[in-house]
């Protein structure tokens, strides 16, 4: 076991740094580009934490996940009993300590990152759940009881998964529906390789088998079966829905359907669930090696997309972003590493019109250079268009990483189900109760494109409202401040 | 796993596909489709669901061997199994009693016009069809078309059967000849569906046409299907795949629809290499498949 070191010399030790592939290895291949803390940089790292009595890190954790006690037990070097720890509050930590936006969550609220750098929490998280997996997950226990209540979850991304999780513990029986072939949502299709391992949602999913969950791919409810079936024919007696918001945003701008112009959700699909990076894949995506690759938006999206061309061998790379740094939404880190790796960062401008060629292929972008003006409703300063900046970029593919609005196909076949003017649908935000007894909603389906945490937050207390509705059979009607709009 | 109940080909190149899919057939309406893929590491295709028996717990498909992963699927056989059928998918055909509606399909596009035909029958609408190939043995569906249209005009580029000239030419003559037309719905190569909005523009008659873009998800969430219809973005596979023949920019499909034939045209010959290269080659691909009949021991159904 480690020591416990007097606050003074936990101070003095700095950030450990997470080890990783060197960036001009890395953009060669899809592998994972952090590798991961080792055991003795793990302990390193965990001493750093004071051990606070009123852990502030713990309210920056959308699931409020026992920080303090988890870190001490590395510190202990007990790696079970901190995975024991974690798994009470969430499900999917491998996956959470990779891609949670740690630096405006727990680790923001961090005592240590009022002097130095905040304790590597998320790095920390990662390694225990990796340390687990590694070992070999020991196999869910079975719940105590089975209520004989079935529930149908609709959406196999982190808020099905993680309600489904907390349902079959209750004793529920779960079954998933899932419009796509595999299984996982974003953290399949969007999320690439080199950040997420495919093999780790996988395992995440296993587990779910373990406990009985029966998962039906290639089913797409409001075709394949309506809300109604299932709660009718099809005999559940409640459903919830965690379809996420996959309705890909266009700029609007005159070329935008010009050929070599993606949504970043088509060109992720393509290149990780199609896994069109592979020599013999049947699924092509148009040839970005040796061209100039323009990937718009500042979010994980367009990071992701960025990255991911310059691994099928972009000769440039550039993010062009309306506003300026400060105002990327994307995670700290993956900003850092596309810069490693090469990526051009074109701010504070927007794209005009696209032309292309005689084969509608895109060939160039019209930009114009926006300055920062007044403050908009979210907040940030809005870019305002800087007169007679325009000039045209000649570029060979484009993605469009702007962001992602509700898929309708919910809405349109089911009645009495709510839905906000931006599409969401309505959604009690403690329980996830919608406007139509028996069904809940939670995840980027009701909160519009947003994490990870936030939809296994969503999917967690969902499942607990399910379980409160299965037991007592009380239905309120959603209390919900932003109206129905 | 598809269990496939019976196989056979209609024309060259050209086969119907009866395959067990009970929930797709109790829900399946005309103009909707299918995601298909063939094998566990194959793409998502879109076909059109032809048929159905919601009791039996089937669908039909009818698939034209144009590319890889079509000219694979038309190896299979009855017994066969393939892997992912999601659907159904896409807006179903707007029915409603028009008067005299005219359905033409050219090619393979007669498979996918025939499920509507039959819904327009049934709405009470009168159903002239022309169903055109480029020769006598592309005509598809005939006998089909015949129990459900009150008129069935086959057509053949080269005169070798039916009325010689396109389906263009001959919803023309009906024109010329005075008949009423009320609804024309055309089905096939955009070059044929943009002739015909040609045709029907003039006259004001309500025409609806069935694009076909690039397909992934086939779910409205990757945005490829793009087509612009009125100088609008909608996305064919849930917005569509039917819309006013009269608003869409064809021209813009067409390109889009040529993206990855360079990509297309490697893969069949590969795929056409390796299958002539042997039966023994072939029966190791198909067993890949989880084809019963190959001589697997474990069927992978
Ligand atoms: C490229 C990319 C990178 C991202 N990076 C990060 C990151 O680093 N950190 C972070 O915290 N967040 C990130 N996000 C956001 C995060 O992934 C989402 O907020 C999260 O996945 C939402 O989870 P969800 O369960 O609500 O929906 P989703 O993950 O979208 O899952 C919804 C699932 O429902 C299925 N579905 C939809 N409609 C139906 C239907 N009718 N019937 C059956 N199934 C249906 C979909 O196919 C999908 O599998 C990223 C998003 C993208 C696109
Ligand atoms: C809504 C819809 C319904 C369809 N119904 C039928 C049907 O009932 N019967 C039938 O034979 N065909 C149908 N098609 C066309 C069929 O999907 C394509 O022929 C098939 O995808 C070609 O795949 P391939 O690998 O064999 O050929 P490829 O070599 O990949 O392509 C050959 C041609 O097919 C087009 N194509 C390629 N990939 C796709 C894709 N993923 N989605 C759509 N088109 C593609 C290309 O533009 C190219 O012109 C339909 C298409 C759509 C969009
Ligand atoms: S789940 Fe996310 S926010 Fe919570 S402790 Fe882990 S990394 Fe931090
Ligand atoms: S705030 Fe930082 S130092 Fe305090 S308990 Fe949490 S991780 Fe440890
Ligand atoms: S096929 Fe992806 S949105 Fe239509």
């Amino acid at each position: 076991m480690a020591e416990f070191l007097p606050p003074k010399e936990r101070r003095l030790i700095p950030r450990q740094e997470m080890p990783e592939q060197d960036p001009r290895e890395r953009i060669r291949n899809f592998a994972e580009v952090n590798l991961g803390l080792t055991p003795e940089l793990a302990i390193r790292e965990a001493q750093r934490c004071l051990g606070c009595k009123n852990p502030k890190c713990v309210e920056g954790c959308p699931v409020g996940i026992r920080i303090r006690d988890f870190i001490f037990a590395i510190v202990e070097e007990k790696f079970d009993e901190a995975a024991r720890i974690i798994k009470q509050d969430n499900s999917l930590p491998a996956i959470c300590g990779r891609v949670c936006p740690q630096e405006e969550q727990c680790e923001k609220l961090c005592i240590v990152g009022k002097r130095d750098r905040p304790v590597a929490i998320g790095w920390l998280e990662r390694f225990v759940a990796d340390h687990e997996r590694e070992r070999g997950i020991p196999d869910p226990e079975p719940p105590a009881r089975r209520s004989g209540r079935r529930v149908a979850v609709v959406g196999s991304g982190p808020a099905g998964l993680s309600c489904a999780t907390d349902l079959a513990r209750m004793g529920h029986e779960v079954v998933v529906f899932e419009a796509l072939h595999e299984l996982g949502g974003v953290l399949v299709y969007g999320i690439p390789e080199f950040r997420l391992p495919k093999e780790i949602v996988r395992a995440e999913i296993d587990q779910l088998r373990k406990m009985g969950v029966r998962f039906e791919t290639n089913t797409v409810i409001g075709l394949t079966a309506t809300v109604d079936e299932l709660l009718g024919s099809e005999g559940f007696d409640a459903v919830f829905l965690g379809v996420g918001a996959g309705l890909p945003r266009f700029l609007g701008v005159p070329g935008e359907n010009l050929i070599g112009i993606y949504s970043a959700n088509e060109f992720l699909t393509r290149v990780n669930l199609m896994q069109a990076w592979r020599e013999d894949a049947d699924t092509p995506v148009l040839d970005v090696a040796g061209r100039d690759v323009a990937v718009f938006g500042g979010g994980n999206t367009a990071m992701d997309a960025v990255r991911t061309s310059l691994r099928l061998g972009a000769r440039s790379a550039k993010i062009i972003y309306r506003r300026s740094e400060a105002e990327m939404p994307a995670r700290n880190e993956e900003i850092a590493h596309a810069r490693e790796e090469g990526v051009e960062f074109v701010l504070l401008t927007n794209p005009l019109r696209f032309d292309g060629d005689e084969n509608g292929r895109v060939r160039s972008v019209t930009l114009q250079r926006m300055e920062l003006g007044e403050p908009d409703d979210s907040g940030r300063r809005r870019p305002v268009p800087v007169p007679g900046s325009e000039y045209v970029e000649p570029i060979d593919l484009a993605v469009v990483a702007i962001g992602n609005s509700p898929n309708p196909l919910i809405g349109r076949t089911t009645g009495d189900i709510a839905h906000t003017r931006w599409g969401t649908i309505v959604a009690d935000e403690k329980t996830g109760r919608t406007t139509r007894r028996g069904v809940f909603a939670g995840g980027d389906i009701v909160t519009g494109g947003a994490t990870v945490i936030l939809a296994m937050g969503a999917g967690r207390r969902a499942a607990r409202a399910i379980d409160e509705f299965l037991t007592t059979g009380v239905w309120d009607d959603p209390q919900v401040a932003h109206g129905t709009g | 796993m598809h269990r496939i109940l019976e196989a056979r080909f209609l024309a060259p190149d050209i086969k119907l596909f009866r395959i067990e899919a009970p929930k797709i057939a109790r829900k399946r309406r005309a103009g909707q489709f299918v995601i298909v893929r063939v094998t566990a590491d194959g793409e998502r295709i879109p076909l059109t669901i032809a048929d159905g028996d919601p009791e039996a717990g089937w669908i039909a498909l009818i698939v034209q061997g144009v590319g890889k992963t079509t000219r694979l699927l038309n190896t299979l056989e009855a017994g066969d199994a393939i892997q992912d059928v999601a659907g159904p998918l896409g807006a179903p055909s707007h029915v409603e009693n028009f008067g005299t509606a005219v359905v033409i399909g050219g090619g393979v596009g007669t498979a996918i016009a025939w499920p509507t035909a039959v819904a327009l029958k049934q709405a009470g609408n009168r159903v002239i069809s022309i169903i055109g190939g480029r020769t006598r043995e592309l005509v598809i569906l005939e006998d089909e078309m015949r129990r459900v249209a009150d008129e069935v005009h086959p057509t053949t580029d080269d005169g070798s059967y039916g009325f010689h000239g396109l389906v263009t030419d001959k919803l023309q003559q009906l024109l010329d000849e005075g008949r009423t037309i009320d609804f024309v719905l055309a089905i096939g190569p955009v070059p044929m569906m943009r002739a015909v909005a040609e045709v029907t523009r003039p006259h004001g008659i309500r025409t609806v046409v069935s694009l076909n873009p690039i397909m992934v998800d086939g779910t409205g969430m990757c945005g490829g299907c793009r087509v612009e219809v009125g100088g609008e973005t909608r996305f064919a596979c849930v917005d569509g795949p039917e819309f006013d023949a009269h608003q869409v920019d064809y021209e813009l499909l067409a390109l889009r629809n040529r993206a990855y034939v360079e990509f297309e045209r490697a893969r069949l010959e590969e795929f056409e290499r390796r299958r002539h290269e042997g039966p023994c080659r072939l029966e190791r691909q198909l067993e890949e498949l989880g084809r019963e009949d190959a001589g697997s021991a474990t069927p992978r159904a």
